[in-house]
């Protein structure tokens, strides 16, 4: 066993873990930071995408060892400090971005992360930087809009 | 998934020290790797990170070259080699999706080696140089078959040298739930001469298509492939595309690439 330690939506943390202890497994099972979700496990739907150091990444597609040091931003960090959703979060209950909510915390870490690099973000250039996440109820659609939305109030609150 | 030891070194010299070991196996962004992993289909006692190592990182360009470290990702090579190279830096943009070009490296998809990888297509259209802790390889020696390279046990790649062509471009037919190449063109003008590589098309793995670049030889259109066809022999054939139609798509591919040129 190996010890790691990072930092999780603003906390300390660490534990003892197995060279093949994915991040997502070390979120979920010893963090019971469940809000991660594991849909396909073979790097395909991008429903564990967590922040690394402001990158999004797949959770199943990393080691927890990989991620010694660094800072982390998991959906459970997405809402406001006071509970509320946050404005991304918000944006995809405005505009119906979910049905039953599986892919959501990946949608969402990666709307976030777009939003990030490019704070106005074309329809095309949503859809393309979601390449790496799916949706098997939305068609996509209202998520494209929730961002969209999303992004034009995160540009109105940083105005 | 088999469970191994784990090391994050960061220096080359205790990577290096660390690979020395038995059934040591190097770990970059693990895009590959950790699906191999899951699978049971590789079993290694010890998994050796060269994410952490400040040597592996970062790209350089200068005297017609575009260096890029061996554990770059492809996100921070598209943006370094975006203003001296831009069909590379375009090709490192599209790899898979966002999130796996956070984690992906050059170094990576080189010593891999996949048969349908897009960064193999660019060392060998180029004439790149893959400078590992022990040699210097060209790239026509270094890609020996399909996942088959010419690095020996330990040895590691720590930086890639992609000469800047005069004209290039890359152009991806993507099979659409990989975001791999069904069928990948690279070609590169260096003067009269260009070099044709393609990837995603033959069990051999990345080729250069040699009859293209002679008919491209002193005539750089893309009505100079006219006459040309691609045997479908040795081309792969699955539930995605056949030999034949990887054979065609590798002409229409190559023609849009001397086009886009």
């Amino acid at each position: 066993m190996n010890e790691v330690s990072f930092v999780v939506n603003g906390r300390e943390v660490s534990g003892e873990v197995e060279g093949r202890t994915l991040l997502s497994e070390f979120l979920r099972e010893n963090l019971r930071l469940t809000g991660t979700h594991v849909g396909c496990d073979t790097s395909q739907c991008g429903a564990c995408v967590v922040h690394v150091d402001g990158n999004a990444v797949k959770s199943c597609t990393m080691f927890a060892l990989e991620a010694e040091g660094s800072n982390v931003l998991t959906i459970e960090g997405m809402a406001n400090e006071d509970g509320s959703l946050g404005v991304i979060q918000q944006a995809f209950q405005d505009h119906h971005g979910l049905q039953c909510g599986f892919c959501t915390p990946g949608m969402v870490m990666s709307a976030s992360a777009l939003i990030s690099e490019n704070p106005d973000p074309s329809e095309m250039e949503i859809r393309d930087y979601l390449e790496g996440n799916i949706c098997r109820c939305t068609g996509y659609h209202n998520i494209v809009k929730a961002i969209q939305a999303a992004a034009e109030a995160t540009r109105t609150q940083a105005a | 998934m088999y469970n191994f030891d784990f090391e994050r070194p960061s220096s080359l010299a205790d990577a290096i020290v660390a690979l020395a070991q038995e059934d040591s196996q190097a770990l970059a962004g693990g895009q590959t790797l950790i699906p191999t992993l899951k699978n049971r289909l590789a079993n290694p006692a010890k998994l050796v990170s060269l994410m952490a190592i400040d040597d592996l990182q970062g790209v350089a360009v200068g005297d017609g070259v575009v260096c890029v470290k061996a554990a770059t990702t492809h996100v921070a090579a598209a943006a370094g080699a975006a203003g001296s190279f831009p069909a590379l830096a375009e090709l490192a943009g599209n790899i898979g999706d966002p999130a796996v070009r956070n984690r992906g490296t050059v170094g990576g998809s080189l010593a891999n080696n996949d048969p349908s990888a897009c960064y193999p297509a660019a060392a060998l259209a180029t004439g790149a140089t893959i400078v590992t802790n022990l040699r210097e390889i060209s790239a026509d020696e270094f890609f020996t078959g399909m996942f088959g390279t010419a690095l020996g046990d330990g040895e590691i790649i720590t930086e890639v040298r992609f000469p800047v062509p005069d004209a290039a471009n890359y152009q991806k037919f993507e099979q659409p739930a990989s975001r791999f190449a069904l069928v990948g063109v690279f070609v590169a003008r260096f003067g009269d001469r260009a070099r044709v590589a393609v990837t995603g098309a033959s069990e051999d793995g990345v080729f250069r298509w040699v009859e293209a670049e002679s008919a491209l030889f002193g005539n750089f259109t893309k009505a100079s492939l006219d006459g040309l066809e691609l045997s479908p022999e040795g081309l792969i054939g699955d539930i995605h595309g056949s030999a034949e139609y990887r054979a065609h798509l590798t002409k229409i591919m190559a023609g849009r690439a001397v086009a886009a040129c």
